[in-house]
């Protein structure tokens, strides 16, 4: 049997992840002979780290995905620095822009997608490319421009207040450097959130340092000095950066007639409108999967994996449930599922409970159909988000009582301790490690033990770890007292 | 009580114990207690007058410092025991009748001779225990290898630590429990106890935790909020089966929060890289949605360990249990050495071993691919030394079998053993998927239990010999520091019983071994055993009976007799050849069996206070069955509601291999989606009747602590299977 040759094209997260994939289900390449081009000139890196490298927690070469050993010992055929230029599909073969071409059985496109970037003027130079001083947020190189340019206590603008938006605002404020956000929706992360916790996610924002222009978009951009608003006004930045959304890179899908629609269109098995070529990641669009993050493209992988190995032929991919979480130091943020809905819109079949304490930043919305968390949105409630969570991607039945759920005290610990031995019932195992209750030391005592060690003799209360032998000594008193 | 006051309070030098009084002060015997391993010290005064023939109380030991629980002050009842064996059975029409020790015996021997006549030296496997002596582990395994011949022996130690073990071995080169004393703990800010409950398991090790509690450092890490937990400063409570990514998750916040320890992974390891790479993927948003978790508590304890002077990871079974219990452990050694925590002094990672002779009983032979002094089996050079000792060709030693659970698996199918030989264990209770077991037992051609009472397993055998209990005999224990104490005999066991020993010596003379190859009497055997240790990991060479009654604090390795001790490994080299310790790369995969549909809750196993491994002992001490009479289980409330369930009702936790029925405790603090059903009792409340039985694919530990279940009302159950007739 000779291997399948399958082409990636694309060493971002999602290439790299199909890749590691494939070699797990098919270690030596039996079955699959493995070719990965990638356009950048070193390998693939994890753009989730990008924001710890910006913070100075972690080096650069620490958020590389792989070594340079990697694809030798893996059987693959990895071409770095080199851009697909053409799809062959008659001859199925890929073009590349060093002349070559690469045969394929099955194609992957992994191409990833590029920065939306707002029509502001001045934004963008002749050439197409970000003008001076702005970037976006979105690779090692921007790192490595963001640590450079933006000395400390220097003025930074970030345009858009997504998710992204913010946890650069929120890194480049950890690194002392005064930060505006310009984000045109009335509150931040307005896709996830509601207006409720919008306003206290940017009221806990501003408790860091961070400054919000809400409503507001970029206007001119004067490189050097800052941003022009819409409204006239002028925002201070010797550093721009853009966080407007992203758009799918699908111009080789597109050349090689592949059907496109806000991406390279693809079914359950990830496979484009041509059979033998396939997509995944940020570049494809499935209706079941949220663009932009990365734990779509990991579960496509293990899917596609399956099927180009032979692992499994029946997998699919069914789309994934998405948990927007705000990765930013001393914010904790989880959105989840339905979050638009309100008291006021809910229909019979939903039920929303809501709390809102903006003062300490932390507002809580649960939303339960069929007795299963329908949507949510948790800010500063680390417990209750992570609770939640589970409840969600497992489908668990929710907690009777909704509201110990939104405040992380779903599961409570045992009874508290009663405040006085006299109110503790005589049944209350009061040591333990020996299975001695408060009747049975009130036994001994009644029977002439009075003091702990006594009491010790006579029922064994307090000799095994003896974390208890306070409150023995506890009740010993209280009967001392009350004889 | 005896707590005497007399006793003078001198330390000798190297000892930390109090003096033992001489035989003609009295009747008092210092010895160990014989439950757990945490050994406590403890004194036995023989009262023959009265009953219980001897009194228990507890002693002044590192340990234990004074302490002891429940099963420890009570566990003299079982000497005199009405459950207690005092005669051989042999089943004669259907029934265990008594017979003499030479028919039994004669029995024994002749009916192996000829299944492995018919059928092959393997047609006859042994099964041992974690709670045998290292004397008897040691008799047993060459008692497999050269009376027997065979290579199917493997012991319930499968179940416990197997996995700590490999991870040990995997990381440092060697494997000790915890490889430093104890004591140690005192001194520590911060402890981190992963899947480890020993408020209930060992009660008197609660207070080397007492220094982290004080400083508000103590975090347990288990599904359930369990005693211990209640006592933490942190518990974090992960979705059962994902203790592995919470590792990673608290891996990734040290690296990514810049906390890494990062001079002492450049000097002291190797393999960071690998390790990084794989956890790159498991940022703590990705970990939370995986164990429930939060974010912030990983990051937290990320802060607190870096931030702590002294720390150490302990694991224990609840992070072992799993199909990826080696890669687990591994996981939560990355977690510490990551930290630095390992061979430094005054900080490290530990195992919380948890038979009584866990430790020692994994090192002296009884485990399916070992030799004694923790010597592997395939490695030519160790089988030369053992069979040197041993006075065969090392050649006659057969290669590695079966571990515990393929063992048993393979009892009576085409191929697997005839007959097998269980000493110290109850596997029809204790085993994985329990009525598989039963039913396979049940498919021998001969069934040989050796018990002190008439175990589950002992009441399905062919023959039954009643051997004596701690306090009846000499022996060495290793205890989970690595520690060798001496068990002293207290008192004479009852007429009609005999030691495992006697019982080995007996069978292999009958097999035609020659006189003397196989002594009966515990030091005779212990100076063998020194031989086939010595040069090993586990080396006892330098250990005597002679030192131990004087008290000596002796860890191994002990290379020589006037060697200390190794009371503290690793402080200048780790056991790989280039002194590194090594991070391993490990990845989550989750349970073998996640919820569905069909089963959606996750059922997992553990412990009471009263009861000790599958309850043959502890059911049968009354102070201890009043207590806790029976298996119970334990829901949220809500979740028992939702199944009709009111708390005290008899409920079925079903799995895809079996039920376990029990009444109902609803219990606040559980995750809604799991249930917890304590795995000490028998028939119907076998919690191992619905446990899974896949194995780890390096330690063949089996899955105990999680599988797919649901719950319902136990009269639910009896309709529907009445509606299925």
């Amino acid at each position: 049997m000779t291997a399948r040759r399958v082409v990636v094209v694309g060493y971002g997260m999602a290439g790299a992840r199909l890749a590691d994939e494939i070699r797990r289900r098919d270690p030596e390449g039996e079955r699959v002979a493995l070719t990965v081009v990638g356009a950048e000139p070193h390998a693939a890196y994890n753009r989730v780290l990008l924001s710890a490298v910006v913070a100075g927690t972690m080096q650069p070469g620490s958020v590389r995905l792989h070594d340079d050993g990697w694809a030798e010992r893996n059987h693959v055929d990895l071409r770095l620095n080199v851009a697909a230029r053409r799809i062959d599909r008659r001859n199925r073969t890929v073009e590349l822009d060093d002349g070559t071409a690469v045969a394929y059985d099955s194609l992957v496109l992994a191409t990833g997608s590029r920065p939306w970037v707002p029509p502001v003027d001045g934004l963008v130079g002749d050439d197409g490319e970000l003008a001076e001083g702005a970037l976006a947020f979105r690779n090692l190189d921007d790192c490595d421009r963001i640590l450079d340019a933006a000395k400390v206590g220097a003025p930074v603008a970030v345009l858009g207040g997504g998710l992204l938006g913010l946890e650069a605002a929120r890194g480049l404020a950890g690194r002392g450097n005064r930060v505006t956000v310009v984000h045109p929706a009335p509150y931040p992360m307005e896709r996830q959130l509601d207006p409720g916790s919008g306003r206290v996610l940017a009221r806990t924002l501003e408790g860091f340092g961070i400054d919000f222009r809400l409503g507001r978009g970029g206007a001119k951009y004067l490189p050097g000095d800052g941003l022009k608003l819409d409204d006239g006004s002028h925002v201070e930045a010797d550093l721009l950066v853009v966080s407007t959304g992203v758009r799918a890179e699908t111009g080789l899908a597109a050349d090689a007639g592949l059907d496109v629609d806000r991406g390279v269109v693809v079914d359950d098995a990830l496979r484009t409108s041509d059979g033998r070529i396939h997509a995944l990641g940020d570049c494809c669009r499935h209706p079941a999967a949220p663009p932009g993050l990365v734990q779509p493209a990991w579960e496509q992988a293990g899917v596609l994996a399956d099927l180009l190995t032979g692992a499994d032929t029946a997998s699919r991919y069914r789309g994934t449930s998405v948990v927007t979480r705000l990765k930013a130091k001393g914010m904790d943020v989880a959105a989840l599922g339905d979050t638009a809905v309100t008291a006021d819109t809910a229909d019979d079949d939903t039920e929303v409970v809501c709390l809102d304490d903006p003062t300490r930043g932390r507002y809580a919305k649960l939303v339960v159909r069929d007795e299963k968390v329908a949507g949510a949105i948790v800010l500063g409630v680390p417990d209750a988000a992570a609770t939640i969570t589970q409840l969600y991607d497992r489908g668990v039945r929710v907690p009777e009582d909704r509201l110990a759920l939104l405040l992380g005290r779903a599961m409570p610990s045992a009874a508290p301790a009663a405040a006085s031995p006299a109110d503790l019932p005589g049944s209350a195992i009061v040591c333990r490690c020996n299975s001695v209750s408060k009747a049975k030391i009130i036994e001994a005592y009644r029977g002439g033990a009075s003091t702990v060690d006594e009491i010790a003799q006579r029922t064994r209360a307090s000799t095994g770890c003896g974390s208890c032998r306070d409150a023995v000594c506890g009740i010993a008193e209280w009967l001392t007292s009350t004889d | 009580m005896t707590l005497t006051a007399d006793t003078p309070s001198d330390s000798r030098p190297g000892t930390d114990e109090r003096p033992v009084p001489s035989e003609a002060n009295g009747a008092r015997t210092d010895t160990h207690c014989p439950y757990c391993a945490l050994q406590c010290g403890m004194s036995l005064t023989a009262t023959a007058e009265v009953t219980p023939t001897v009194e228990v109380a507890p002693r002044e030991f590192p340990a234990n410092r004074g302490g002891l629980c429940q099963k420890g002050w009570t566990s003299a009842s079982l000497l005199d025991s009405p459950a207690r064996l005092t005669t051989p059975l042999v089943r004669i029409d259907g029934e265990l009748r008594p017979v003499s020790w030479d028919e039994a015996l004669d029995l024994v021997a002749a009916r192996l001779t000829e299944l492995q006549a018919e059928h092959g030296r393997d047609a006859v496997a042994v099964f041992g225990g974690g709670g045998l002596t290292n004397e008897k582990s040691y008799l047993l395994g060459k008692f497999a290898r050269v009376a027997l011949g065979t290579s199917q022996i493997d012991y319930n130690g499968r179940f416990c630590m197997s996995s700590a073990a490999a991870a040990g071995i995997r990381a440092f080169g060697v494997d000790r429990g915890m490889p430093f004393p104890m004591t140690d703990l005192t001194g520590a800010d911060v402890i981190v106890l992963v899947g480890s409950n020993p408020a209930e398991t060992m009660p008197p090790f609660l207070q080397h935790l007492q220094g982290a509690a004080a400083k508000g450092g103590l975090v347990v890490v288990d599904p359930r909020r369990t005693p211990t937990a209640e006592q933490a400063d942190v518990h974090l409570a992960p979705a059962p089966g994902t203790d592995l990514a919470l590792a990673l998750g608290v891996l990734h916040a040290t690296v990514a929060e810049g906390l890494l320890d990062e001079a002492y992974v450049a000097e002291r390891t190797a393999g960071f890289d690998d390790m990084w790479r794989t956890v790159a993927r498991y940022w703590p948003e990705h970990v939370e949605r995986i164990t429930g978790v939060s974010a912030a508590d990983q990051r937290a304890l990320a802060r607190r360990l870096a931030g702590a002077r002294n720390a150490y990871v302990l694991t224990a079974r609840g992070a072992e249990q799993h199909a990826t219990g080696v890669d687990t452990v591994s996981a939560w050694i990355d977690v510490a050495l990551a930290h630095g925590l390992p061979g430094r002094r005054g900080s490290g990672y530990g195992c919380l071993t948890g038979q009584g002779n866990g430790q020692g009983g994994r090192e002296h032979g009884q485990k399916a691919d070992q030799l004694p002094g923790y010597r592997t089996l395939a490695d030519p050079a160790a089988r030369e030394h053992v069979a040197r000792v041993w006075g065969v060709e090392p050649d006659s030693l057969p290669a590695p079998g079966r571990s515990a659970y393929e063992l048993l698996d393979a009892l009576g199918e085409a191929g697997g053993p005839k007959a097998l030989l269980v000493f110290g264990s109850n596997v029809v209770v204790s085993a994985p998927r329990s009525q598989r077991v039963a039913d396979r037992l049940g498919a021998l051609d001969l069934l040989v239990a050796a018990d002190v009472v008439l175990s589950e397993t002992a009441a399905m055998a062919d023959v039954v010999l009643p051997v004596t209990q701690w306090a009846e005999e000499d022996g060495t224990m290793t205890s989970l520091e690595g520690r060798v104490l001496l068990r002293r005999k207290a008192i004479d066991p009852p007429e009609g019983v005999r030691s495992d020993l006697d019982v080995l010596a007996g069978l292999a003379e009958r097999l035609g071994q020659p006189a003397g190859r196989f002594p009966a009497d515990a030091e005779e055997v212990f100076t063998e055993l020194r031989a086939a240790s010595a040069g090993g990991p586990a080396d006892y060479a330098g250990v005597t009976y002679d030192r131990l009654r004087a008290g000596e604090a002796l860890h191994w390795p002990v290379p020589e007799a006037d060697h200390p001790g190794t009371p503290r490994l690793f402080l200048d080299g780790f056991a790989h050849s280039d002194g590194r310790a090594r991070f391993v790369a490990v990845d989550h995969t989750g349970p073998a069996e996640p919820p569905d549909a069909e089963f959606p809750l996750q059922a997992t196993t553990g412990r009471v206070l009263q009861h000790y491994q599958s309850g043959a002992q502890t059911r049968a001490v009354p102070e201890l069955a009043d207590v806790v009479p029976d298996a119970h289980i334990e829901v949220h409330p809500d979740t028992a509601a939702r199944a009709g369930l009111a708390a005290g009702e008899v409920a079925v936790v079903e799995s895809r291999r079996g039920a376990v029925t029990a009444p109902v405790r609803c219990v606040p603090s559980m995750r809604p989606d799991v249930v917890f059903v304590p795995f000490h009792f028998p028939g119907g409340q076998r919690a191992n009747l619905i446990t899974n039985p896949v194995l780890d694919p390096t330690s063949r530990m089996p899955e105990f602590k999680v599988c797919a279940a649901r719950l319902v009302a136990a009269r639910a159950a009896e309709q529907e299977a009445g509606e299925a007739l």
